[in-house]
């Protein structure tokens, strides 16, 4: 390890160059901050009296969507991709609404462990199914995503359920000072207690090595399947946060995927991660998320058709993206 | 799996699975039709009866939209790409078709939806081809633009209400010979072309080419970007067909008329034996796939099942038939 931190930045180096060093590789996560800065204050001249209580509503309201993104974003860094995501986390969220519905709060608990240790097992399943039957990702999730699916309907065939108090307490309002959204800092906890040390950790080396270059990290005595298995599985447990936030954030449990799918797919692409694996963090994603639910808030705020704020929302996605590709071509030929 | 230690010399000693598997290997159509045989024959058993001429006529109707859907999937597929957008495309063409009837005639209504359809293709080529934006991604984004637009355009022509012109009345749910549906007037020849275009046309070799090594077709000359953009053209084209076909079977036309098509039609061409990574594959097996998810959804709503297990058993089949297919063709 003391190599691979020698390469980052020389030991005893000056902290301005360690600092440079750092914002250069994360780059477009910081210009996406940036970008949400100026969308945020952009927000405040439309609508002076935007504050506290709306800045929470907008991170209750992205929650959901950015744990489909980082589930996503593990996948997609580790060379694959699952279109299985919105069906999981529309599994979660019935499981979790059908159990904890008129039940004692205590019993909530083990409800919420067990759903995620549901979200790991189906991430096992498609993660298996595409190591041992060889077919390509897309092909086994899509296939998967019509299975969970199904399976979310059999558990509750309509709209229904309940959600503790205390998980809904979890997301709902302030912690601490008033422009500090509760959901926004349970999002990143747990988010962070996860990733860092993962990314840290050989096995999140191991996700972008396959990602990068498959044959490589084979010769280099990664376990390929077993890796990809991992992947998946923690796919699988983000898009089971997802679906608890989906639960505690509406109340009640909806069989009915959602758009999480393929609006993760656009946030993880927004957010600097490349859909041909091995580049990228789970921190772009979250932020392009909130970008993303922001600039409708704006167009809203405008008195915009909301018809009008999709074909926007559609023209940055690929206006960022051409733009990207864009740069990569400019700094292939230079 | 003894059998299968490296390739035997040719010549005799071959044993009998080795040649079944070869047999599949290269005629996947063989076990494809096999599949398909067994599932009507399945439908039979369930329901004694009920294969009929006229069974078999509103199967090949509903299979039609779906194999042509397929059929832009398919091409897509055979680059390398993907195209989620036909689902809108082909929803979009049907509605401005039939708004637009009752004010403009049909021909101009058939003539606008397809003007729309090509703009909608030009964008996807343009982005693919020229920016080198990822497939999935940039029909994605057209598919958002172009949904968010006929939102505000439905606002527009409210009041116009929906008329199908005659012709897709009849190409999408009139039937000939008592049983035989018209829409096959329609498909044979655009089938027939497909097949017979993508393996004796130029542009179909190169739609395999790119396919199979981009890099490598445009280091031997070929303009990549150009054939992008000829085949998003293509699929969006084909996308407004099928959705216009669909709109004269269920004789009306909405935004959401074709979406939940999307997924089975990648279904249908990777069932059919398409790589969706490119460079292997062809239309007649789509065409099959087509109608195998067609008769296989009904046949389970003839089992009735509730639509929670047809959804299950939909995607777990999917899976099994890709990776037996995926098992014949690997091992080589």
């Amino acid at each position: 390890m003391s190599a691979a931190a020698q390469a980052r930045a020389p030991q005893g180096a000056p902290v301005a160059s360690r600092l440079r060093h750092w914002a250069e590789r994360n780059s477009w996560t910081l210009a996406l901050l940036g970008l949400f800065a100026g969308i945020l204050l952009l927000t405040y001249l439309i609508q002076p009296t935007y504050g506290a209580p709306q800045l929470q509503g907008l991170a209750v309201g992205a929650m959901p969507l950015a744990m489909a993104a980082v589930a996503q974003a593990i996948v997609v860094i580790s060379g694959g991709i699952d279109l299985s995501i919105g069906s999981m986390m529309a599994l979660s969220s019935v499981t979790a609404a059908v159990l904890m519905k008129d039940q004692p709060e205590a019993f909530a608990i083990p409800v919420v462990l067990g759903v995620l240790l549901l979200g790991v097992i189906l991430g096992i399943i498609n993660g298996a199914l595409i190591v041992i039957t060889r077919v390509p990702d897309i092909v086994v999730t899509l296939a998967m995503s019509f299975v969970w699916a199904g399976v979310a309907l059999v558990v509750l065939a309509s709209p229904g359920g309940g959600s503790a108090e205390w998980l809904t307490g979890m997301v709902k309002g302030p912690l601490g000072p008033d422009f500090l959204p509760r959901a926004l800092v349970v999002l990143l906890i747990i988010v962070g207690v996860i990733w860092i040390p993962l990314r840290r950790s050989t096995a999140g080396l191991s996700l972008y090595a396959i990602g990068s270059n498959r044959l490589a990290a084979f010769r280099s005595g990664v376990s390929v399947g077993r890796t990809k298995v991992f992947a998946y599985m923690l796919g699988g447990l983000f898009s089971a946060f997802g679906g608890l936030a989906l639960t505690a954030t509406t109340g009640i449990g909806t069989p009915v995927p959602g758009a999480y799918t393929l609006l993760g797919v656009a946030a993880v692409v927004l957010g600097g991660v490349s859909l041909a694996g091995g580049r990228g963090g789970v921190a772009g994603p979250i932020v392009a998320v909130f970008v993303l639910a922001l600039v409708r808030t704006d167009l809203t705020l405008l008195g915009v058709n909301s018809n009008i704020s999709t074909v926007i929302q559609g023209a940055i996605l690929i206006g960022v993206v051409m733009f990207g590709s864009f740069l990569t071509m400019r700094q292939a030929r230079t | 799996m003894t059998t299968q230690t490296g390739v035997v010399p040719s010549g005799g000693g071959l044993g009998v699975a080795e040649r079944t598997r070869r047999l599949l290997r290269d005629r996947p159509l063989i076990p494809l039709t096999a599949l398909l045989v067994l599932l009507v024959v399945l439908m039979q058993l369930a329901q004694p009866g009920v294969v009929t001429q006229s069974w078999f006529g509103s199967t090949i109707r509903a299979a039609v939209p779906l194999a042509i859907l397929a059929a832009a999937q398919t091409l897509a597929m055979l680059t390398g790409g993907i195209d989620l957008s036909v689902g809108t495309v082909a929803s979009m063409a049907a509605f401005i078709m039939a708004t637009q009837t009752g004010s403009l005639g049909p021909e101009a209504a058939i003539v606008l939806a397809l003007l729309a359809a090509l703009i909608a293709g030009i964008a996807n080529g343009i982005g693919v081809g020229v920016f080198k934006v990822h497939p999935l991604i940039m029909t994605l984004g057209t598919g958002l633009v172009i949904l968010g637009l006929m939102n505000v355009y439905q606002l527009v022509v409210v009041q116009s209400g929906t008329e199908i012109p005659p012709l897709f009345d009849w190409l999408g749910s009139g039937t000939t010979l008592p049983w035989l549906p018209n829409n096959l007037f329609l498909f044979i020849p655009l089938a027939a072309l497909i097949i017979l275009g993508l393996r004796y046309s130029g542009y179909g070799r190169l739609l395999f080419a790119v396919g199979d090594n981009a890099v490598a077709a445009r280091l031997a000359g070929v303009r990549v970007w150009q054939v992008h953009l000829a085949l998003y053209i293509i699929a969006s084209l084909l996308a407004a067909i099928a959705g216009m076909l669909v709109a004269g079977l269920v004789k009306t036309a909405s935004l959401a008329l074709v979406e939940q098509a999307v997924l089975p039609s990648v279904a249908a061409a990777v069932i059919g034996g398409t790589s969706i990574m490119g460079g292997r594959g062809g239309y007649s097996g789509t065409i099959i796939g087509a109608l195998i998810l067609t008769v296989l959804t009904s046949l389970l709503i003839a089992m009735q099942m509730p639509e929670a297990v047809r959804q299950i058993l939909f995607g777990a089949i999917i899976v099994v038939v890709a990776a037996v297919y995926t098992r014949i063709v690997d091992v080589s």
